[in-house]
């Protein structure tokens, strides 16, 4: 019985895990770079939505369109101000640029919106009761719109002409200029899905776990680009699956080695990675001699 | 050809002794400044934390810098260092009576520990690439922060004492410490009341002892056999060069390095925590490495004493002061990197350039 | 162009020297007439533990107006970041050294005040932390005294508290095991709750890592059949675990200690969720008295939020800096050293009534005296159960 309440804490964990996880997934995919800020563009997702049911009294769903519409012109800009003048540059520039712009977000929260945590409210209340166990609603929603998410972006890729052309970019961007594919243009969308997803993802984080602050999206971030390496980066299945296998092997761990669940859960993605070194669904590239 | 060679060699062995002369120049300067009562307490305060943040950055330059892997644990190496070095100065606090021997054996013992926990690590995670080897080595840095945190460990008439506590259920006293026995690392709060030995000359050795070992080994035949495996590991591997040999040889000097920094950060504060060397501090020294320029030592030693410097700088603007780190960094990142940027700046910068072609380089040789 | 950039960071580095260095003269010229006593302050005003810090200073800027405006001893507050990290603590004495600090207040955390602590030792200034709990912070050291209970202290207080009151009980223990503060809690508790045959039937400990979700240790503490569920933690974990049992149906006593004050007043945690809960505090924003009235209505005035006991901590060392100045009868031409002398002096004697307790007085080893008050919430208020 608690093995099974563990089980379903892991999945609803993973869950949020895994919507955070597809973000990065889709840019490191596409745009081949780590963006560290995205955990910090989720905070600043819930804290939009914070403040348009709060203080502006919207209902949920004109809240969460808000954050996204906010977080997908901040993804724009950043990706425009900060990211795009070093498209030609070695990809670790990229990587300190995005740890200063993580910096810069989660230092203009603290200044706009204070230190003390914000108690978030569930933006749906109550849980499901199977017997002895509870379900919140609230985990059956992230992991639905994880699903849905997960869907809609591999139909996305794969169908779509915008998608056609990321996954042209994400294979060579030379070749897809020269087939008259905008790759900049290409990549600044992948920044504005990456970001309207950081939106969604910060609604569930906070709804799901209650509380906000300027830091909130900095632990679930690292996590979440763990689990995006354990699924295979740039797999959308594979971030999925990697979201979801972490959390439960974090509750799990939590329950039977509670002094070192987080210890347990990075063992197991080395372990995972030294039989699988591309990770679970990753592509194996072939090296060509 | 043999003659460019030659000339190459030479030109490589000017560039490293102006890094020598730059450093200790400083070292005598500041010794200077410090002895005379005119510097700030501020900034000789941050002397020793300087030391130890150039030696972190020009060992991890020679992982990411010089074998072209990006390491996202290296504080990891600096905590086991740490640890390891406090508890030997506690241990050896009444049988050496002097401090700078003292000092010595404790960051001795800190890197030997660390480069063991390196050897550990690296044969493993050297086996991936890219960014799955990245992930691999924050996984290590996060297990080793969670395995420091249960750590127990105390010294009395009988020796030392170790405990774990992976169970939650021990505390200090699981040790059974005799009467006279001092509680070294006690789990969460960490190692408090640790006796301060770090010094700036021992810090400086430090510095002088990293650059030689490291700018000796990259102008070696086993440095050229690393910076051939960076550039092209196959091509490399066809000429018979040793992978696993060569990259371990780097990544444990690198933990090595880590580790002596890591006893010297240790035993310059009375408090010291596992959860100081988290992922940030790693991000930390490889904004170092990225700013100074990777394989670039003295860009290095310039980037981390700046970049250490700057938040304390900044003081001023209070609570604005870590948001102007952040523009700083990421206006630093677009300056040197983004292409047009580089054209503007170069073209705004030509006269100037002109005019102090040959005092810029005397001003990089002070450092 | 990598010259270029050399060159520029040398610049800054220059820059960043210089300024140094000229700040220093400035400070080091001290005129002796009116001028006020140099008080600092050390905490974390970003980073992850930033609301303890900005509370604690924010309630000792207050008292620092109150103190000059009614005139006799005069006062001047600094404050200095800390990120709640050894390192940056130092630094920040450091600066605070520089600009010409007579009297210290802080640091907030305890790791940094244990850093601290030993260098203001080293220098003879004297330091009284408002929240850093651990003993190591005071232990061996005549300078450094605190104005809140120490984490011994805490830990027996409730289990004595829960085996008296609540005989029988079995208790859950849910705590941060990467955190000084809570853990040495933890420990002292079990400890106690041993001796005094109080059954603990759980323990759940996390990390700052694995601080998202609670649930797993709820659901084990509810496996277990805890009826008590003791958080040695501070009140935004808390907040996240009252939530969640709510979610779950799961209603035990939850029982904390000084970190969980500051719940109420969380923007948008439903009070209702708290109804029942005990925690020992040594302050109440809605304590009846005037003093306490009168605070609540300056700090929410100014700051737009209700003070928590960090706030009341950072105006009680204030008011204790200044009672114990004014019983050394220092003067502020007075060295650092000569002050702290005075003040190791005259601390033990004296007994000042703050917001977090009536008549407090000091040990000469640093410990403050004074009654944990066991409170209970209902409708949202702490009632004295």
């Amino acid at each position: 019985m608690k093995f099974l309440s563990d089980l379903i804490s892991g999945i609803s964990l993973g869950s949020v895990y895994a919507i955070i996880a597809l973000g990065y997934t889709m840019v490191y995919g596409i745009a081949k770079m780590l963006n560290f800020a995205h955990g910090d563009v989720i905070m600043i997702g819930g804290y939009v939505s914070y403040c348009a049911m709060f203080y502006l009294g919207f209902p949920v769903w004109a809240a969460v369109l808000l954050a996204m519409l906010v977080c997908t012109v901040l993804g724009i800009v950043i990706e425009g101000l900060a990211y795009k003048p070093l498209r030609s540059a070695p990809s670790l520039a990229v990587l300190i640029t995005a740890i200063g712009v993580s910096y810069f977000l989660q230092n203009s929260a603290l200044l706009i919106w204070k230190a003390d945590t914000k108690v978030y409210p569930s933006i749906v209340d109550g849980s499901l009761k199977l017997g002895q166990l509870t379900i919140p609603y609230v985990t059956l929603l992230t992991v639905a719109a994880c699903v849905v998410i997960m869907i809609g972006l591999s139909i996305f890729t794969s169908k779509s002409k915008m998608g056609k052309a990321m996954r042209a970019c994400s294979e060579d961007k030379g070749a897809a200029q020269l087939m008259g594919i905008n790759v900049n243009r290409t990549i600044s969308a992948t920044f504005a899905i990456g970001s309207a997803l950081a939106a969604i993802a910060g609604v569930l984080l906070c709804s799901s776990y209650y509380t906000l602050n300027p830091t909130t999206g900095s632990m679930p971030g690292i996590k979440a680009f763990t689990a995006a390496v354990f699924g295979g980066i740039g797999s959308i299945p594979g971030a999925f699956l990697g979201g979801i296998l972490l959390g439960v092997i974090e509750s799990i761990a939590k329950a039977y080695v509670p002094n070192l669940a987080n210890a347990v859960v990075f063992a197991v993605l080395i372990v995972v990675l030294l039989v699988k070194p591309s990770g679970l669904l990753g592509k194996v590239v072939r090296e060509k001699v | 050809m043999a003659i460019e060679k030659k000339k190459g060699l030479k030109k490589a062995a000017l560039s490293d002794l102006i890094t020598y002369l730059g450093v200790t120049a400083v070292f005598v300067i500041m010794s200077l400044l410090q002895s005379r009562g005119m510097l700030s307490r501020s900034l000789s305060g941050q002397l020793v934390p300087i030391c130890c943040y150039v030696v972190m950055a020009v060992s991890l330059n020679l992982t990411v810098g010089v074998l072209g892997e990006l390491s996202l644990g290296h504080a990891g190496f600096m905590s086991v260092g740490a640890f390891s070095g406090i508890i030997a100065a506690m241990c050896l606090q009444g049988h050496i009576a002097s401090n700078p021997v003292l000092l010595l054996v404790a960051m001795v013992v800190g890197a030997f520990f660390a480069a063991i926990v390196g050897l550990l690590v690296g044969l493993p995670v050297l086996r991936l690439r890219g960014d799955y080897l990245a992930i691999v080595t924050l996984a290590f840095g996060e297990i080793i922060k969670d395995l420091i945190n249960c750590l127990l460990v105390g010294y009395d008439s009988r020796g030392l004492h170790f405990a774990f506590n992976f169970n939650g259920k021990q505390n200090v006293d699981s040790l059974n410490l005799a009467e006279d026995g001092i509680a070294i690392i006690k789990g969460a709060q960490g190692a408090a009341g640790t006796t301060k030995l770090a010094t700036f000359t021992a810090g400086f050795i430090l510095v002088i002892l990293a650059l030689v070992v490291v700018l000796n080994l990259m102008r070696s035949r086993s440095g050229r056999a690393i910076m051939a495996l960076r550039d092209n590991r196959i091509a490399a591997e066809s000429v018979g060069i040793n992978v696993t040999k060569y990259k371990l040889m780097a990544f444990v000097t690198s933990a090595a390095l880590a580790g002596a920094a890591g006893a010297l950060f240790g035993l310059n504060y009375s408090s010291l925590q596992a959860t100081k060397f988290n992922f940030d501090t790693s991000i930390l020294v490889l904004v170092f490495v990225v700013l100074g320029g990777l394989g670039n030592m003295r860009g290095s030693i310039i980037a981390a004493t700046v970049l250490t410097i700057l938040p304390e700088a900044l003081r001023e603007f209070a609570d604005y002061r870590m948001l102007v780190y952040a523009i700083v960094l990421i206006l630093v990142m677009l300056a040197t990197n983004s292409p047009r940027l580089k054209a503007m700046l170069n073209r705004a910068f030509s006269p100037i350039k002109r005019l102090f072609a040959g005092k810029g380089a005397e001003k990089e040789a002070a450092q | 162009m990598k010259r270029i950039v050399s060159v520029v960071l040398a610049a800054m580095l220059l820059v960043c020297c210089l300024s140094a260095c000229s700040s220093a003269p400035a400070s080091t010229s001290n005129d002796s007439s009116a001028a006020p006593f140099k008080i600092g302050g050390i905490g974390p005003l970003t980073g992850d533990a930033a609301i303890y810090g900005q509370s604690v200073m924010n309630g000792a800027k207050i008292a620092v107006e109150e103190i000059n405006a009614k005139g006799g001893v005069q006062l001047q507050f600094q404050e200095e970041d800390d990120v709640a990290d050894g390192e940056k603590g130092v630094n920040a004495y450091n600066t605070l050294m520089d600009w010409g600090m007579q009297v210290l207040a802080g640091p907030v955390t305890t790791g940094s005040a244990i850093a601290v602590s030993t260098e203001a030792y080293n220098d003879r200034v004297f330091a009284i932390t408002p929240s850093a709990s651990s003993v190591d912070v005071i232990d061996g050291k005549d300078n450094m005294f605190q104005v809140c209970f120490t984490d011994p202290n805490q830990g027996v207080g409730a289990a004595d508290y829960i085996s008296t009151n609540m005989a029988g009980s079995k208790v859950a223990v849910i705590y941060r095991n990467d955190d000084a503060y809570s853990q040495g809690i933890r420990d002292t508790f079990v400890a106690e709750a041993a001796a005094k045959g109080l059954e603990v039937v759980y323990e759940g400990p996390f990390t700052k890592d694995t601080s998202t979700d609670f649930s797993v240790q709820l659901n084990g503490a509810q496996a277990a059949g805890a009826d008590v569920i003791f958080l040695p933690i501070y009140y935004q974990p808390a907040s996240v675990i009252l939530n969640q049992a709510n979610v779950m149906g799961y209603a035990p006593t939850f029982f904390g200690v000084d970190g969980m004050d500051g719940i109420l007043t969380m923007k948008g945690f439903d009070t209702s969720l708290a109804e029942g809960v005990m925690l020992l505090t040594p302050f109440s924003a809605d304590a009846a008295d005037s003093r306490t009235q009168a605070f609540v209505k300056t700090y929410t005035e100014r700051y737009g939020e209700t003070p928590n006991q960090f706030a009341a901590d950072g105006y009680d060392v204030i008011y204790t800096i200044a009672a114990a100045l004014e019983a050394a009868g220092c003067t502020p031409d007075m060295s650092a050293a000569d002050i702290c002398e005075a003040m190791i002096k005259v601390m033990p004697t004296i007994s000042v009534d703050g917001l977090t307790g009536q008549g407090m007085t000091w040990s000469a080893s640093g410990e403050v005296s004074k009654a944990p008050m066991a409170v209970v919430i209902r409708d949202g208020v702490y009632v004295t159960p």
